[in-house]
């Protein structure tokens, strides 16, 4: 089976880029230049650097004993946790800010739900002294005032947005109308593997690097360079794409990705999009994603910011439907109860988000000799709030 | 013969094309809302269909989408309260929408309906001319209805060449690139685009849309074009106070007649 993007942009019956024609410029230059740029030597040696000497790459990879005891098997964190802003966030922005550079633009718009990715954004606009505006749903301002004061700090101009339910989907929605409205001078860097072609694979490519540092990091470790499980969390599924990438024809590595299941799969408050969506477009990509039989978008909801997007990228919709990867839901309880063990075990306080993947652990059984390979995607510091507010302390 | 076709045959220039919400501002206004704009003079209608998601759209369309989704419309809605439409409409009636909804329908059924209820057009942002082509443009013909494709600013020649041949009925031209209602003029860049597609001799023939509000906008557009499509203004007149028959006869004639 293939999990390589075609030639029109797909993985399997999904991606694509169904776009308005007022976009196309716009993508058709993206199209046009993102392969020959990233592949480049000088763009190559300029995001290995940064990667390097800025964002703290490589990541470290570390053997979780307690965990391990616990689970009576061999678990690895990846930690991307330790990453420069905090989540793996940042390998794509690096990447993007430094194509965008090479294409000649001069305005960097982005899309955020909890703020992540927009300070991840933000940062690497300073970095570069690029004009910045991120769109972030005027719920989400409200509910993340930390991380909007830090893209204020970093220069970002932040502009909360009004429209639909007021979140991640309608920030994404008036992103891609700055963009419409702004064809020449800006880029949008998206943060997930979401979005028309080329994007899905773009932002693949720059979180691939996560992948090809546990290949090697465990071989090193355990003499052997694949692991028997490797476990993310999906709500667009960066994290996951780029832990997967260099494991995804190996199918000796069963991949297993967690989405939000909320309240509940079935309890009308989630955002496990891969179990209950069906085919549509969302944000330009055929994929999977919660709709009504009107076909309308449905709100998806998680206590987990970074994972409530009504969709998925289209590489998770094909592993998902083609059964290479297997998709498991963890309510939002299950999720603070992992953070809470995490903390507890192994001395790292998770991100919500990477508290779904840790959750699934209660869900697998592992033989004593496999090897586990957990991607550590976040820092639990932007959660703290709601830890205290849900664990009581 | 498509009603869109007759129109183009018969009338040379000013055409003017509305376009409306669907459920908007009730639920069921959309019809009364088409017999008023074809009794004071309006030459086609296109009717949106609400989608919770319009990428290509400003804050009067969304908002009214919004609305109209609150009301509770839907597509198949839509297509019953269309179904006694030709009985007193005989201008051309085009369907406007976002590709999820229609996904969700069935392109097959969807365009079952539009030929039922005697639509003549549709017009759906973000299907690209390619998979159109590949996928859809056999059910279209078979059904008799035409697809017309956008073109913007910043397509190269060769592209709306292309998508011109694949338009049908009437091309959409973008005035600018802009989501709907984000300008309130024409600029002199938009005056060159607009002469260089006249000087393309398109095989069909083009509506300016996007910005397009007021006499002033709609005269220089139909200077360049066939006529011209409005929306975003006449939408935000719907949300104002008055009765629907005054506000529609008020606003027509102010862009016919300043």
């Amino acid at each position: 089976m293939n999990f390589e993007v075609d030639q029109r942009g797909f993985y399997g019956d999904f991606g694509g880029a169904y776009i308005p024609e007022m976009l196309y410029p716009n993508i058709r230059e993206l199209e046009d230049n993102y392969l020959k740029i990233i592949e480049s030597d000088q763009f190559r040696d300029e995001f290995g650097q940064l990667l390097r000497d800025y964002a703290g790459r490589p990541t470290p990879l570390f053997r979780a004993g307690r965990l391990s005891e616990h689970y009576g098997t061999h678990i690895y964190l990846k930690r991307e946790d330790l990453n420069h802003t905090g989540a793996h966030k940042i390998n794509n922005t690096i990447g993007q800010i430094l194509l965008a550079r090479h294409l000649g633009k001069e305005r960097i718009i982005a899309e955020t739900g909890a703020g992540q990715h927009g300070v991840a954004t933000a940062t690497v606009c300073a970095l570069s002294g690029m004009h910045c505006i991120v769109y972030m749903g005027a719920l989400d301002v409200e509910r993340q005032a930390p991380n909007v004061k830090k893209m204020k700090m970093l220069g970002a101009e932040v502009v909360p947005v009004h429209s639909g339910n007021k979140t991640l989907k309608d920030a994404t929605n008036e992103a891609i109308r700055d963009w419409i409205n702004h064809p020449v001078d800006t880029h949008y860097i998206i943060g997930s593997v979401v979005g028309p072609h080329p994007y899905p694979d773009m932002v693949t490519r720059f979180q691939s690097v996560i992948s090809k540092e546990i290949k090697v990091q465990l071989a090193e470790k355990t003499g052997r360079h694949y692991p028997d499980y490797l476990v993310a969390c999906v709500g667009g599924g960066s994290n996951a794409a780029g832990a997967y990438y260099h494991f995804l024809n190996d199918e000796r590595v069963k991949l297993i990705s967690v989405e939000a299941a909320g309240m509940g799969v079935n309890s009308g408050l989630t955002a496990a999009t891969s179990l209950l969506g069906s085919t549509g477009i969302i944000h330009g990509s055929k994929t999977l994603l919660l709709q009504d039989g009107d076909g309308q978008i449905k709100e998806p909801y998680s206590l987990s910011a970074g994972l409530d997007y009504p969709g998925v990228g289209p590489l998770h919709a094909w592993l998902a439907q083609s059964g290479r990867a297997t998709v498991f839901a963890v309510t939002d309880e299950e999720a603070l109860q992992a953070a809470l063990m995490c903390a507890r075990k192994e001395g790292i306080i998770p991100a919500l988000e990477t508290a779904h993947a840790l959750a699934v652990l209660d869900k697998l059984k592992f033989g004593q000799d496999d090897t586990v390979v957990v991607n550590l995607s976040g820092r639990g510091d932007k959660d703290m709030e709601t830890y205290i507010d849900k664990l009581g302390f | 013969m498509n009603r869109i076709d007759r129109l183009f045959n018969e009338k040379k220039g000013e055409i003017l094309s509305v376009y409306i919400t669907a459920g908007y501002p009730g639920l069921n206004d959309t019809p009364a809302i088409v017999r008023a704009l074809q009794e004071y003079g309006a030459d086609m209608v296109e009717i949106g269909i609400p989608f919770s998601d319009p990428l290509a759209d400003g804050p009067v369309i969304q908002q009214s989408s919004q609305v109209a989704l609150g009301n509770g419309m839907t597509l198949k809605l839509l297509f019953s309260q269309l179904a006694e439409i030709r009985n007193n409409i005989h201008i051309p009636l085009v369907l406007m929408g976002y590709l999820n909804p229609v996904l969700q329908m069935g392109m097959e059924t969807f365009l079952e309906n539009c030929s039922e209820t005697g639509m003549d057009g549709v017009i759906i942002p973000d299907l690209p001319p390619d998979v159109y082509e590949a996928e859809y443009r056999d059910h279209f013909k078979k059904h008799g209805i035409h697809l017309s494709l956008l073109i913007t600013p910043h397509a190269t020649a060769d592209r709306i060449n292309r998508i011109a041949r694949l338009s049908g009925g009437f091309l959409y031209m973008v005035a600018d690139a802009s989501t709907t209602g984000a300008k309130a003029s024409i600029g002199l860049h938009q005056i060159e685009y607009f002469k260089r597609i006249e000087k393309m001799n398109l095989p069909v023939p083009g509506l300016i849309g996007f910005g397009i509000s007021s006499h002033e906008t709609f005269t220089t557009a139909c200077k360049h074009a066939r006529g011209a499509i409005i929306g975003s203004a006449f939408i935000k007149t719907l949300g104002e106070e008055g009765s629907l028959e005054e506000k529609i006869g008020a606003f027509i004639r102010s862009i016919r007649t300043g």
